[in-house]
């Protein structure tokens, strides 16, 4: 160890499930190590509420859906080196992201007085208000990409540039197509790899929670799903789920979404 | 002494979630005690509305995850209830699997990472860590067996992929079954000495009469199944607790509070020993008896012991159910939807968990409502709070009062991730 103090970390919750964070609490030993290696200035589940000022790494967790949000989200951006998003929430806007789907009134709706409320009628990621370092995808994000991401800011490790589609890892891992072998419409040949395949390795269809992988076939594929026998609006519901936002998937769900739902 | 104090803890740690408190004192007396919840709602019950019923437990696990098998388990059940489809008995063994292996991790991390650090007088677990790492590990050990057995059965602890209306995508197999079985066997003289540490723990006196909630069923300590029961004599199915309920709105929380009959009353690990010690293994007893602890406990403090004697409970639980021979029956029934309403209880980690769905003829969700156990045990945390403080007295640093407090909130584990998620309600939001 080095003389010069040691890197400041945050990890900040915004709209979320806190399924992210546990990608660090359930680190077991590696995060006593990580504590040991790193200073763990704020994480509020944790226990330490330190000041969010001149951090190395912040992690954010969740989306922008309040106004106190957005001040965070940009207070944070000005101290920290590196920001970091977690998890879908964080990237894409979540599942709650669903709602920009509704029409304009849902805020009233829901709010009899929507006047006091410090509710965003959109969920946004967290590259909406500021500029994002590095984005993890998946719902949820796992502990090896926690550590990985750690890794290759501060200590100049390889960065895991995982851009293949969760469609390959399937054939890397030798784990049948349940598409080709089963008729069940799946996301994997659109969908960032990262989880190992689970949902294939589970008998079932991918439903994209790890957002779009590079140079997704949207078209070809949701063609392939009216080929199974989905209907538009099933088609369109498939690519409209945890990463609604995630432009390829939103451009592929509105293109078979009937008009009347969403305007 | 003031004669007004105002104290402020502007953000809970150790909880999960984002909720604060405030206080006010006036002569002596809690004027007013605030547990501000602010998570901002994220609509879950609109976002339901319209999606087809295959969907739910997926989009449903995403309100909490640190207990999404059970927000799985609730409305696989509700949903299969309103479609009058009965499970059998290979696939309620594997959801009881999963609900032991999220019973385990969420007790775990509550117990290490959350609470005990208060008992213990450490700011973290880190610094615990640093003094006595002993009681630390044997923590992340129980909690990577409640993991894999989430991931055997679903693929990841978080979010897992396996279950579904009708059962579950696959049943796990033999040799992953097996190997599982081993380390949770070796496990079971570590959840003992858990269970034995935690009576042994020193506990503020504290007795006060509350009301106890929970499931309860023929024979087994209720899980996923089960009446809803009461200290007070209640017995009800999960169809009129509906209407024995009363939710309602606070100005100072995105999460609604409820009422039973009138009164709060308290949901979890607590509540459920209360009225089912009986269902328990005797020599689970028999561990406690050394240290004059019994059960029912009128001490909310009891409540992280009662999580590590169901961290027990489930391990042993988990290893009886997993050596039952793998079923030679499809993992899953095929579904017909038709219109219905489906409602269903469960004992998620933190007490009660509630869902009710309509569903139309086409299988879309009209209407969701989901009563998750953190609003439920809302306002018995702010009474507590009222009654606990004054009983302490205020005499005494704002700090150490701050800590009390905090202490408080902490037995009742609030998921306030959980707890916010409602439609209707009215936010007045005070700044600062
Ligand atoms: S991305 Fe998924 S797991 Fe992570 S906080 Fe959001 S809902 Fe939870
Ligand atoms: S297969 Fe798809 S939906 Fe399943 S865990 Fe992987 S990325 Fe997520």
């Amino acid at each position: 160890m080095t003389t010069s103090r040691k890197p400041r970390i945050a990890v900040v919750k915004l709209a979320s499930c806190d399924g992210c964070q546990l990608a660090f609490l359930g680190l077991g030993e590696k995060l006593l190590e990580l504590a040991s290696q790193v200073e763990i200035v704020h994480f509020a589940e944790a226990g330490p509420l330190g000041a969010l000022t001149d951090l190395d790494i912040t992690f954010i967790e969740g989306s922008v859906s309040t106004r106190e949000d957005q001040d965070t989200v940009h207070s944070v951006r000005r101290q920290s080196r590196f920001l970091v998003t977690i998890g879908a929430c964080a990237t894409s806007g979540g599942i709650q992201a669903l709602r920009n789907l509704s029409a304009g009134n849902l805020l009233s709706s829901v709010y009899p007085s929507p006047e006091y409320v410090d509710f965003l009628a959109h969920s946004t990621p967290v590259s909406s208000e500021v500029g994002v370092d590095l984005e993890l995808w998946g719902c949820p994000v796992n502990g090896t990409q926690i550590l990985t991401a750690i890794a290759s800011l501060l200590f100049g490790a390889a960065p895991a540039a995982e851009r293949d589609k969760v469609c390959l890892e399937c054939k890397r891992r030798q784990i049948p197509c349940v598409m080709v072998a089963k008729g069940i419409p799946c996301l994997g040949p659109v969908t960032l790899t990262g989880c190992g395949a689970l949902c294939p390795s589970f008998d079932r269809g991918c439903y994209g929670c790890y957002g779009p992988s590079e140079n997704p076939e949207t078209p070809s594929l949701a063609r392939r799903f009216a080929g199974l026998g989905l209907l538009p609006d099933d088609i369109a519901r498939r690519f409209l789920f945890v990463n609604s936002q995630a432009p390829a998937f939103l451009a592929e769900g509105r293109r078979w979404t009937k008009e009347d739902r969403h305007e | 002494m003031n004669e007004r104090r105002e104290i402020h803890v502007p953000i809970l740690a150790r909880v999960e979630g984002k909720g604060a408190l405030d206080l006010t004192i006036r002569k002596d007396r809690l004027s007013e005690v605030r547990l501000r919840i602010f998570e901002s709602p994220r609509l879950f019950e609109k976002i339901l509305e319209g999606r087809e019923f295959r969907e739910v437990p997926d989009i449903v696990a995403r309100i909490c995850g640190i207990c999404p098998a059970a927000y799985q388990l609730t409305s696989v059940s509700a949903i299969e209830a309103g479609f009058g489809l009965d499970p059998g008995p290979d696939i309620r063994r594997f959801r009881r699997i999963l609900a032991c292996g999220e019973w385990i991790a969420s007790h775990s991390l509550h117990i290490h990472l959350l609470a005990a650090p208060d008992f213990l007088g450490y700011e973290d677990v880190m610094e615990w860590a640093r003094h006595d790492p002993g009681p630390v590990r044997r923590g992340f050990h129980l909690h990577g067996l409640g993991n894999a057995l989430l991931s055997l059965l679903g693929g990841r602890p978080v979010h897992p992929v396996g279950a579904c209306v009708g059962g579950f995508h696959r049943f796990p197999m033999r040799p992953e079954i097996a190997a599982l079985a081993g380390r949770i066997r070796d496990a079971l003289p570590m959840a003992s000495a858990l269970v034995r540490w935690a009576a042994g723990l020193d506990y503020p006196a504290s007795d006060r009469s509350f009301v106890s909630v929970a499931l309860r069923t023929e024979e087994a300590y209720p899980m996923n199944e089960g009446r809803i029961v009461s200290t007070r004599g209640h017995d009800l199915t999960p169809s009129d607790f509906e209407g024995r309920i009363r939710e309602f709105q606070v100005p100072h929380s995105t999460a609604l509070h409820s009422l039973l009959e009138g009164d709060p009353y308290l949901v979890g690990p607590l509540a459920r020993i209360n009225l089912n010690w009986d269902r328990l293994p005797p020599e689970i007893m028999e561990d406690l008896r050394p240290f004059g602890l019994r059960f029912p406990s009128a001490n909310m403090h009891h409540s992280l012991l009662a999580r590590a004697i169901e961290i027990r409970y489930a391990l042993a639980e988990a290893l009886s159910l997993l050596e039952a021979p793998v079923p030679e029956s499809p993992s899953f029934h095929s579904v017909t939807p038709r219109e219905s309403t489906g409602i269903a209880a469960t004992e998620a980690p933190r007490g009660i968990l509630w869902h009710r769905y309509d569903i139309g003829e086409d299988g879309r969700i009209r209407r969701a409502r989901i009563i998750p156990p953190t609003s439920q045990n809302q306002a018995m945390m702010e009474s507590d709070l009222r009654v606990t403080l004054e009983r302490e007295g205020f005499d005494r640093p704002d700090d150490s009062l701050r800590r009390l407090s905090e202490r408080i909130v902490r037995n009742y584990d609030p998921c306030i991730s959980c707890a916010t998620h409602f439609l209707d309600l009215t936010v007045h939001r005070e700044k600062g």
